[in-house]
């Protein structure tokens, strides 16, 4: 096994995942073969190979800093779970 | 001949010579959805919104306004936002959201007057090589119904081979559209990176989503192709560039003087022999309409499963943050704190295959682990397209097969994650480069459909579709349909 439990308990946190008690052996050894498996690419010959961030040779297109959107809020709202006065309701976070 | 055995291209010609009106096809193949839905390609049937299309389409007909495609009716992958329709993307995390707003693909369609269906099974959020992920469940081969369609466009590639629709929509971020397409006997493209707009399109995997075609020959997709592509605004990896007449050129394709690359790799250790043998007989066709076959050699192919399983999951854990439990899709009860709903919305609301991409990718982006497996992919995703740059200073386009066995068992894969990965060996390669790449139906293997993959230099589609219609002027494994339908 390449992770350990503790290991992907720590990964379910910061991708804010819950994963039940059963779950988590499943995913212990799912994962740790999956990493396992990727391993290989640290053996490709990439000395000076520039990493590759997009399939073309393409430049970020800029433009106008311009309002270009209506305000759709109250259409948007209808598939929140919880509004109210047009705000997004959650669990209290300031005492 | 039924209706339904018929190409989009002859349905066109029928809607044109007043042999059927729009309303006529759409309760036609309304009814065979019904009639069929079993299989389970289906998330969503609109039949009220779609007889009312419909009858707009005929409208415009009278009105002598109707193009090739009007009136023509379509399936859409439940991953393209449809306005105040329900859009899942396979999963419970979207199973209540109706998107506010069309994607680009979903107006382009409906302003060329094509009438849409209904939304198609998938696997959860494209991840997955069976349509197995689905939260939906999965979706049935109808060649065998006890065996899976391939995915994760897996209800559009089943909806098409059972003509249940005559055309359908799909996204290929490692072959979602050309592995299905194989597996179902019907003709899959996945364009260019960048040639059709991602606005609207659920993000899995941004620098490889692409979305395309599956349909029932390569005329048939050139003609929907010529509507869905061109550049958008919206979407800031759109490739603003002319949008050939597709459909006009591939009627005047010639093969004479065709190179075809044939790379030793494509057909190593691990290949169904009788797979090889439809591929090979192919590309024996294709010689004998003039093209020459060339040694070609893609020495990094082995690496794209594993760079591939670095660079998705790491893109998806980064797309996927966006659901949250609190601005729309599902949220979970009786949460404690703010975290908590975090947690558990995402927790209760993604499968187990989401759960792991996003786990790999959280891991693969973490600090200390960024340089040894993100950069260490991109670095050899950049060989990987360095090879295919080299094959084409010899030749026109690489051919092989599109996987290494025909379609699976549901539930025989299940188990072992990897396992399914490598269904995906042969077409993850032109995601990582962002080609475009189609696949035909090339033969059968003990009653399965197997598909030749062509992938072309950036921007070829008229050439891929070209090659893919001078063929299938030759063949008629496109024609073939699954017995019962």
């Amino acid at each position: 096994m390449s992770l350990t439990r503790e290991e992907v308990e720590k990964i379910a946190l910061l991708a804010r995942l819950e994963i039940s008690d059963e779950e988590m052996s499943g995913f212990v050894e799912n994962l740790s073969n999956i990493i396992d498996f990727v391993e290989q690419l640290a053996a490709a010959p990439v000395d000076g190979v520039t990493p590759m961030a997009h399939p073309l040779d393409m430049h970020q297109r800029l433009r106008a800093d311009d309002v270009s959107e209506a305000d759709q809020r109250d259409l948007f709202q209808q598939n929140a779970p919880a509004v109210e006065a047009g705000l997004y309701l959650v669990p209290r976070v300031i005492e | 001949m039924d209706i339904h055995a018929s190409t989009l291209s002859e349905l066109s010609a029928g809607l044109a010579a007043g042999e059927y009106s729009s309303e006529e096809l759409t309760r036609h193949y309304l009814g065979r959805i019904e009639q069929h839905a079993d299989l389970n390609a289906f998330i969503t049937v609109l039949p009220e919104q779609a007889l009312e299309s419909a009858r707009a389409a005929d409208q415009r007909r009278r009105e002598g306004e109707a193009g090739p495609l009007t009136g023509i009716p379509l399936a859409h992958k439940d991953i393209f936002c449809t306005r105040g329709i329900l859009t899942t993307c396979g999963s419970k995390i979207l199973s209540n959201f109706k998107s506010p707003y069309d994607a680009t693909v979903v107006q382009r369609l409906d302003a060329a007057g094509m009438v849409l269906l209904g939304k198609t099974n998938m696997d959860e959020f494209a991840m997955g090589s069976s349509n197995e992920t689905s939260w939906y469940g999965p979706c049935q081969n109808p060649w065998d119904e006890s065996r899976v369609p391939g995915g994760s466009s897996g209800g559009s590639a089943a909806a098409v081979a059972a003509r249940l629709a005559p055309v359908a929509t799909g996204t290929d971020t490692g072959g979602s559209i050309r592995q299905p397409a194989a597996l179902t006997g019907i003709t899959g493209l996945k364009p260019t990176y960048g040639r059709v707009s991602r606005f609207g399109m659920i993000a899995f995997a941004s620098s490889l989503d692409q979305g395309g075609i599956l349909a029932l020959s390569a005329e048939d997709a050139a003609h929907v192709l010529g509507a869905m592509a061109g550049f958008d605004a919206n979407d800031s990896t759109s490739v603003d560039r002319p949008v050939p007449d597709y459909a006009g050129d591939i009627a005047a394709a010639d093969l004479g003087g065709l190179r075809i690359g044939v790379p030793g790799e494509f057909f190593e250790e691990g290949l169904d022999p009788d797979v090889a043998t439809a591929v090979r007989d192919a590309l024996g066709v294709l010689e004998g309409l003039g093209a020459t076959l060339v040694d070609v050699e893609l020495p990094h192919l082995g690496l794209s499963v594993p760079t591939y399983y670095v660079v998705a999951p790491a893109e998806a854990s980064s797309n996927l943050s966006r659901f949250d439990g609190v601005r729309y899709g599902y949220r979970a009860e009786g949460v404690s704190d703010l975290l908590d709903l975090y947690r558990r919305s995402r927790g209760e609301g993604f499968g187990a295959e989401v759960k792991r991409r996003i786990m790999t990718g959280t891991y693969a982006l973490s600090a200390g682990y960024y340089d040894a497996y993100y950069l260490q992919a991109q670095k050899v995703r950049q060989l990987i397209t360095d090879d295919f740059r080299k094959a084409f200073t010899k030749v026109d386009v690489v051919m092989g097969p599109t996987t290494p066995t025909p379609a699976f068992g549901i539930g025989d894969k299940t188990d072992d994650p990897i396992t399914m990965y490598l269904n995906d060996i042969y077409t993850i390669a032109a995601n990582l480069a962002g080609l475009p790449a189609m696949s035909v139906p090339c033969g059968l293997v003990e009653g399965l459909p197997v598909g030749l993959q062509m992938v072309g230099g950036h921007f070829e589609e008229s050439q891929l579709l070209g090659i893919a219609h001078r063929y299938q002027g030759a063949t008629d494994w496109h024609r073939r349909m699954p017995e019962g339908y």
